[in-house]
């Protein structure tokens, strides 16, 4: 190779972005604190699946009581059901997703009173009326709505109710028994429960009730969200359960994570080997590569699983073929006689293709996977797609750019240095 | 120059060894079959901690009131962990019964529950199902990619690597009696997509290097762009199978099952990329050629 000048100016720019990649992996890796603001500490940041915190994860089969098919409506309300009655415990972030037609798929992390929850969600609401003899006045499917309200009565005073509107059938049945029961008290059952058990004052014929003496407003909600869950004519049947206790998903969480950089570094290390000066720079671009991965996930919210970390791992692997794909195509350009910057062009241009026709094909199974894929198979789809993505990014632009710029720097003009 | 490689000259040497492959795993998978998890049948499968080690006979009185044929082994660093595995999945109360003879027994926190995971045998079927489709569905689409890009026998041939990848990989599991749960769809997924990628970059070098050889040199060509590419080939399985061995090695339980396959699959992948994708579009080449060589010869 030509002896070349030493170009101060290439100097600068290779040490700076060495520096700019040593502080943005500093604050993406171990954060730091500007006041109140917590910056970076992606480990933080990033959403993890159950499987990694520990959690509960229920996928409950709705079947209609009524012997047909359950509607796409009847699933929604089943869905804002149980997400009432999960935040009623205090939960943290549970997802709640309908898959398939008739199924619903619960996930809540970091949950201690996991079976207490499970009992909960899976809870199928059988509401019933009941008359002083135990008679069944009506039944869930005669309710149409149930709300808590203010309500102010005969003497001015504000109170918490809980309102009722049946439907046409529950309108008649209920002004039969309201004119038979009059001063008497009627039940009102959830699963073989008795939630309340007001009494009657008058005949209401008009299908619009009051249930009054409630403690609160709160105390009013919770009932008429009961009352409105029992009026859904389905049952859940839990066909898919999985609990992970705390310690055993933080446990996971750690060992992956060594894991992981173990993984990691011992790619960094056979590309030195590997390529020598070439090497160094596809570290840079693989650490490169791995912040930004990380920034996009965090940013686009996607949980991260254990299926998902050995995805993550796994496209490191695609990530380095594609520089592995430009180094060889430079080093055959180099032997035909180029010179080294000629090499590097001409390398660049010819594995352009081959990257994009390689990565095409994974990202069809990537796409795929996403879209058959339910739960964490989607997750873990996700990753792969954004990984592909990135990965080509970092090859194609970022490589390049570090080895023009370390090439005019004119420091290392052996071949020797570049593994050629 | 480095001399290539004879690829195309030993074809029945790499296909032989293909073939020896393909029947260990189809023979296993015919007489023993596959090690499906409860993903798959169904079942139920419960870890609690006991924080002391236990007569297996003890749990066992316990477990007995639910369902007699249930598995119980040990797990955990002081063997103080009792694994219970059955192919019944448990409702919730029986689950919650079970567990509460554990509590009375051993004095535990509900926190000992360390793990469950029930799932119904409807699901199970269902999974399978949807797996197979899945396959289909990529398999379909990268037909046509690869005919689109290159040509209808490299896409066939890419195809038929391919199988054979994933075929060797579910032997695998069959032969070692591996247990296979959803995460080996994913896993299995993601094989297609790396082997395919391998075989991709040969035809790649096969379609730029054509114009320089004999338009019948089908063999020359074959070995040129193999011997090209097979260092990228090996690298790039050696960075990839170090990164997720390790995985296998450091990682918990749940991502070695799915560390597993990987590692199978790109060994196998890089393989087949270097020794059966392209070889076998030489032969199909070369027959094509013959054939059109013997109506020509006729005619004239």
């Amino acid at each position: 190779m030509d002896k070349q000048k030493v170009n101060k100016k290439s100097i600068a720019q290779l040490i700076g972005i060495i520096l700019l990649i040593i502080v943005a992996a500093y604050v993406l890796f171990v954060g730091f604190t500007v006041n109140v603001y917590d910056i970076g500490k992606i480990q933080n940041t990033i959403k993890y699946g159950l499987d990694l915190t520990g959690g509960v994860n229920v996928v409950l089969e709705a079947t209609s009581t009524d012997g047909g098919a359950v509607t796409s409506d009847e699933i929604s309300s089943t869905i804002s059901t149980i997400s009432q009655r999960i935040n009623s415990i205090g939960v943290s972030e549970p997802t709640i997703t309908k898959q398939g037609d008739n199924r619903i798929r619960v996930s809540i992390p970091s949950i201690s009173n996991q079976e207490e929850a499970l009992s909960l969600i899976g809870k199928t609401a059988q509401l019933e009326f009941l008359g002083p003899d135990d008679s069944v006045i009506l039944t869930g499917q005669d309710i149409e709505d149930s709300k808590g309200v203010m309500q102010t009565d005969s003497s001015g005073v504000q109170k918490p109710v809980v309102t009722l509107k049946f439907n046409e059938e529950g309108t008649k049945l209920f002004a039969d028994a309201t004119q038979k029961y009059i001063g008497q008290v009627i039940k009102i059952k959830l699963d073989d429960q008795v939630i309340s058990s007001p009494t009657v004052n008058v005949a209401i014929t008009n299908g619009e009730a009051v249930i009054e003496g409630q403690a609160s407003l709160d105390e009013a909600g919770s009932l008429a969200e009961l009352i409105r869950g029992g009026a859904l004519p389905v049952t859940l049947e839990p066909v898919e359960v999985q609990t992970i206790g705390p310690t055993l998903g933080q446990d996971s969480l750690n060992d992956t994570f060594h894991a992981c950089i173990i993984g990691i570094s011992a790619v960094l290390i056979f590309m030195l080997l590997a390529y020598r000066g070439f090497g160094v720079l596809a570290d840079l671009a693989l650490i490169i590569y791995i912040m930004i991965l990380l920034i996009l996930m965090t940013a686009l919210n996607v949980t991260l699983t254990l299926p998902g970390i050995a995805g993550l791992i796994l496209t490191v692997g695609m990530a380095v073929d594609a520089n592995v794909l430009i180094f060889e195509r430079i080093k055959e350009e180099s032997r035909l006689g180029k010179s080294l910057l000629t090499a590097i062009d001409n390398g660049f241009k010819r594995a352009l293709g081959t990257i994009i026709d390689s990565n095409a094909t994974t990202l069809i199974a990537g796409f795929v996977l996403f879209f058959l894929g339910s739960g964490s198979v989607q997750g873990f789809a996700v990753t792969l797609i954004l990984g592909i993505l990135v990965s080509m990014f970092t090859a194609v632009v970022i490589t390049k750019q570090l080895v023009k710029i370390l090439v005019k720097t004119g420091l290392f003009n052996n071949n020797a240095f570049y593994g050629l | 120059m480095k001399k290539n490689l004879n690829i195309a000259k030993n074809v029945k040497i790499w296909f032989g060894i293909s073939l020896v492959l393909i029947t260990i795993s189809l023979g296993s998978l015919l007489i023993q079959g596959l090690n499906f998890g409860i993903d798959f049948i169904g079942g139920t499968i419960i870890s609690i901690e006991l924080h002391t080690p236990f007569e297996n006979a003890d749990a066992r009185a316990i477990v007995d009131k639910f369902d007699p044929s249930a598995d119980v082994t040990y797990a955990g660093d002081a063997q103080t962990e009792a694994v219970i595995t059955t192919k019944k999945s448990f409702t919730t109360e029986e689950r919650q019964a079970l567990f509460s003879g554990f509590q009375e027994k051993y004095n535990l926190a509900n926190t000992d529950l360390i793990s469950v995971d029930t799932v119904n045998p409807s699901i199970g079927a269902e999974a399978s199902t949807n797996a197979v489709k899945a396959v289909l569905v990529a398999v379909v689409l990268m037909l046509l990619y690869i005919t689109f890009r290159f040509e209808l026998i490299s896409g066939i041939t890419a195809i038929m690597a391919l199988v054979h990848d994933l075929i060797v990989v579910v032997g695998v599991y069959s032969v070692f009696q591996i247990q296979v749960n959803s995460p080996f769809i994913a896993a299995i997924l993601t094989i297609l997509g790396y082997s395919i990628m391998d075989t991709v970059v040969v035809f790649d070098r096969i379609r730029e290097n054509r114009p320089k050889f004999g338009k019948y040199a089908y063999g020359e060509l074959l070995d040129a762009s193999v011997t090209q590419t097979m260092r990228r080939s090996i690298f790039t399985s050696v960075a990839t199978f170090v990164a997720i061995t390790s995985l296998y090695i450091f990682g918990v339980p749940a991502i070695q099952n799915f560390a597993l396959p990987l590692m199978v699959g790109v060994v196998i992948g890089t393989y087949s990329s270097i020794f059966n994708a392209g070889a076998l579009w030489y032969v199909i080449k070369t027959y094509q050629h013959k054939k059109s060589m013997k109506i020509t010869g006729t005619k004239v």
